[in-house]
């Protein structure tokens, strides 16, 4: 019984956690373009972008 | 860029031509060496390329920009605000199912608990735990339930949401009674499930659409975004098309659309009416005569007094007719909703007569209601909400990979019904542009000075010319001082000579198109231009026939231009047509019990395609009628028109087989609940394993279009 009071609120939290990180990305706009981020692994960084 | 941020502008522009991982570093790379241009982001979903940009830079700057790099681009006009609105609408549906998702996981933790033997004290909590998760849960990830089915029942009308709403509300409600009286059995978790399932069903719908509507913004011309408008000294500045007031002069350049209705004021040239009336020749005008918003400007450029811009343009009845025409489009019922209709009063049935039956046998009122409760979660329609839109995202998917943009999944159940097939010419057809005619006899250094000298221009038979030469294979010349003559045509040097592509010296038989390639000011090749048919044409209309659906042309075109096109396609034709006069065909034809589909591209063409039960338009059509049209496709193929009605059927028959898969369910579960067999277990099963037995089946049309 002791460990539940531990596990249960850990467990719950780590689910919270992942729910926060979903809502973060969401809000970041990590969604936006899936396609896309598929495709950018293929994109060279110029050199020098100095911009 | 050493600017500060805050003086810089954010403009959105769509970008057609985005189509792998090196137009993405073209454009983000290439974009900001202009210095006008502080920062460019492509996003390759919806094909579109966010930039900051100083607010000096003018619209045609920034085309101009991407023009450089060899994209076309069109600017979004004041397109954030109406784009995202529908966006965040599918973002709220996604946090919910985010929502749902976490709580489903964190009550079917405690739950597995409570089956594998927990009792006592630790059922309690476990109980009271699950309700600290569920309840905020269903008052979160509910909401748009509650809401539609509130508004439904205040109309006096039902729907799926309604059976779904009291089914939550009473479940949750039984729970908590059961939580408090320290109850066995507890149906939180089989409440959130359901919450989740069909959440999921209702996210995919959204994106379904979300993703049309991004390809059909991506497509718009913008018809008329502005123009350069002449100033009083002569000087020209760019004003916006919502901007432009009557008795403005506007300098509309070869190849440009007009942005609004005026007469000729200078200059004379040949205008392509082929949106606004489906005729295919060029007309000639000069000073004097009469231009409308939308049509193209071909050969030469010319000064247009503004006569009346915007909303009271000669588009606006098209407009209007629209309007009144889409409106029997609207009273389209969906098929879950017509399931729904004899589903509702069914589920509710049984779930009252489980606990009057129970009631008469006398079990006490709290025994009977647990059994109801159990009966209206193991019927309510999980995998039935889920059943339409998987599948229907599933072939929206698959049409999209071979170029069919479908806007939403009623169109796709509305093609799937179609038994007639009304094609507009031109355009739809035919590829609605010049496509060069004699380039065949043409010797290979004239193909490859052609190609040189056409490759310099944007005039529309220059623009031609380089698409043909270019599949043709053909290198170009080196050439020397190329140089551009508006009005007039091409030149440069080659080998010390002087080459010139332009107009004719001769003028050719009226409304042919035609250039002309001079060495030394000789003539050495005239070449005409023609609107040829698509290349899978005729084709497509055997396919067409082959499944059942009669086609017919319905042009605005005159008959002696539409004959040849009947002729080789063995169809018969109506010529002549007025927008009226095609809306008049359909509903004859809807008279008579047919099911039209319209297929077209025109702005003419815009009140049938609002009015044919379903309706299909190419790429390249008008803004008018890619905004009324069901599906969209991309290319030159008329294929995907065929592929298209094929998909929808065979989606159709999908969403039927899913339905007798969750009517077979039922039939199973339905005695199970009755008997009172159904513990939260039982119905965690069932809902979930119905709803992947579902799913999985809808995964089969992925390669539907193949």
């Amino acid at each position: 019984m002791n460990g539940l009071l531990v596990l249960i609120p850990v467990a719950l939290g780590l689910g919270l956690i992942g729910l926060a990180a979903f809502f973060w990305s969401l809000r970041g706009g990590q969604f936006d373009d899936l396609d896309g981020a598929a495709l950018r692994i293929f994109v060279e960084d110029e050199e020098e972008d100095a911009r | 860029m050493t600017q500060a941020a805050s003086l810089l502008v954010e403009r959105d522009f769509a970008v057609p031509d985005i189509r792998c991982a090196g137009c993405i570093a073209k454009l983000e790379q290439g974009l900001v060496r202009d210095r006008r241009i502080a920062a460019a982001r492509v996003n390759f979903t919806e094909k579109r390329v966010h930039i900051s940009c100083t607010p000096d830079a003018e619209t045609p700057e920034l085309i101009g920009a991407f023009s450089l790099l060899g994209f076309e681009a069109h600017p979004i006009g004041d397109g954030p605000a109406e784009v995202d609105g529908g966006a965040s609408d599918s973002r709220a549906l996604l946090r919910a199912v985010a929502v749902a998702g976490f709580a489903m996981m964190n009550i079917m933790l405690l739950s597995v608990s409570v089956w594998s033997g927990a009792s006592g004290a630790t059922r309690d909590l476990f109980h009271w735990l699950s309700a600290a998760i569920a309840l905020p849960t269903v008052a979160y990830a509910g909401r748009s339930f509650f809401r539609s089915a509130w508004r439904a029942v205040r109309h006096g009308r039902t729907n799926m949401d309604v059976p779904i709403s009291i089914g939550v509300l009473i479940a949750t409600a039984l729970s908590l009674y059961e939580t408090a009286t320290h109850g066995p059995h507890a149906y939180f978790d089989g409440v959130v499930m359901l919450l989740f399932f069909l959440l999921c069903g209702r996210w995919l719908d959204s994106v379904m659409r979300d993703r049309a509507r991004g390809g059909v913004t991506a497509l718009l011309r913008n018809m008329g975004t502005g123009a350069m408008v002449a100033g009083a000294d002569e000087t020209s500045r760019w004003v916006d098309a919502t901007a432009l007031q009557p008795g403005m002069v506007m300098l509309v350049a070869a190849g440009e659309r007009l942005s609004a209705d005026g007469v000729v004021a200078g200059g004379a040239s040949r205008i392509d009416l082929s949106l606004l009336t489906g005729e295919s020749a060029p007309q000639e005008v000069s000073l004097g005569d009469p231009v409308h918003a939308g049509t193209l400007n071909v050969e030469a450029p010319i000064r247009v007094r503004v006569t009346a811009a915007g909303a009271d343009t000669a588009i606006a009845d098209i407009a209007r007719l629209m309007g009144e025409a889409a409106q029997g489009k609207s009273r389209y019922v969906r098929i879950a909703d017509r399931a729904a209709r004899y589903y509702a009063p069914a589920v509710h049935t049984l779930a009252l007569l489980a606990f009057a039956g129970w009631m008469i046998v006398g079990a006490g009122w709290h025994h009977s209601l647990l059994i109801a409760v159990a009966v209206l979660i193991i019927t309510c329609p999980c995998a039935l909400g889920l059943a339409v839109p998987a599948a229907q995202i599933v072939a929206a998917g698959a049409l999209m990979r071979v170029g069919v943009l479908v806007k939403d999944g009623a169109a796709l159940e509305r093609l799937a019904e179609v038994d007639r097939a009304m094609i507009d010419k031109t355009g739809t057809l035919t590829l609605g542009r010049p496509v060069a005619t004699n380039l065949d006899g043409a010797d290979a250094t004239v193909r490859a000075l052609l190609l040189a000298l056409a490759r310099a221009s944007r005039h529309p038979l220059s623009e031609a010319l380089t698409r043909d030469l270019t599949a043709a294979g053909v290198t170009p010349l080196a050439v020397e001082a190329i140089r551009e003559t508006p009005g007039f045509g091409v030149e440069a040097q080659w080998e010390g000579r002087m080459v010139t592509l332009g107009r004719p010296a001769q003028p050719t038989a009226h409304s042919t198109l035609a250039t002309q390639l001079a060495i030394n000011g000789a003539p050495a090749m005239t070449v005409r231009f023609a609107d040829a048919l698509r290349p899978d044409a005729a084709d497509t209309i055997a396919a067409l026939e082959q499944a059942g659906v009669a086609p017919g042309i319905l042009s605005g075109d005159r008959a002696a231009a539409v004959a040849p096109v009947a002729r080789v396609l063995g169809l018969t034709a109506q010529t002549g047509m007025s927008p009226q006069d095609k809306l008049a065909a359909i509903a004859r034809q809807a008279a008579a019990g047919h099911k039209v589909l319209m297929i077209g591209d025109g702005l003419n063409d815009g009140p049938a395609l609002a009015a044919g039960h379903a309706s299909i338009a190419p790429g390249s059509a008008s803004d008018a009628g890619k905004n009324a049209a069901d599906c969209i496709f991309l290319g030159d193929r008329l294929m995907p028109v065929a592929q298209a009605i094929r998909v929808a059927r065979r989606t159709q028959a999908i969403v039927r087989q899913n339905f007798a898969l969750a009517i077979g369910y039922n039939i199973v579960a339905v005695p199970l609940a009755f008997m009172g067999h159904v513990t939260p277990l039982v119905a965690a099963i069932a809902m979930s394993g119905s709803s992947l037995i579902v799913v999985g089946n809808a995964l089969r049309l992925k390669g539907a279009a193949r």
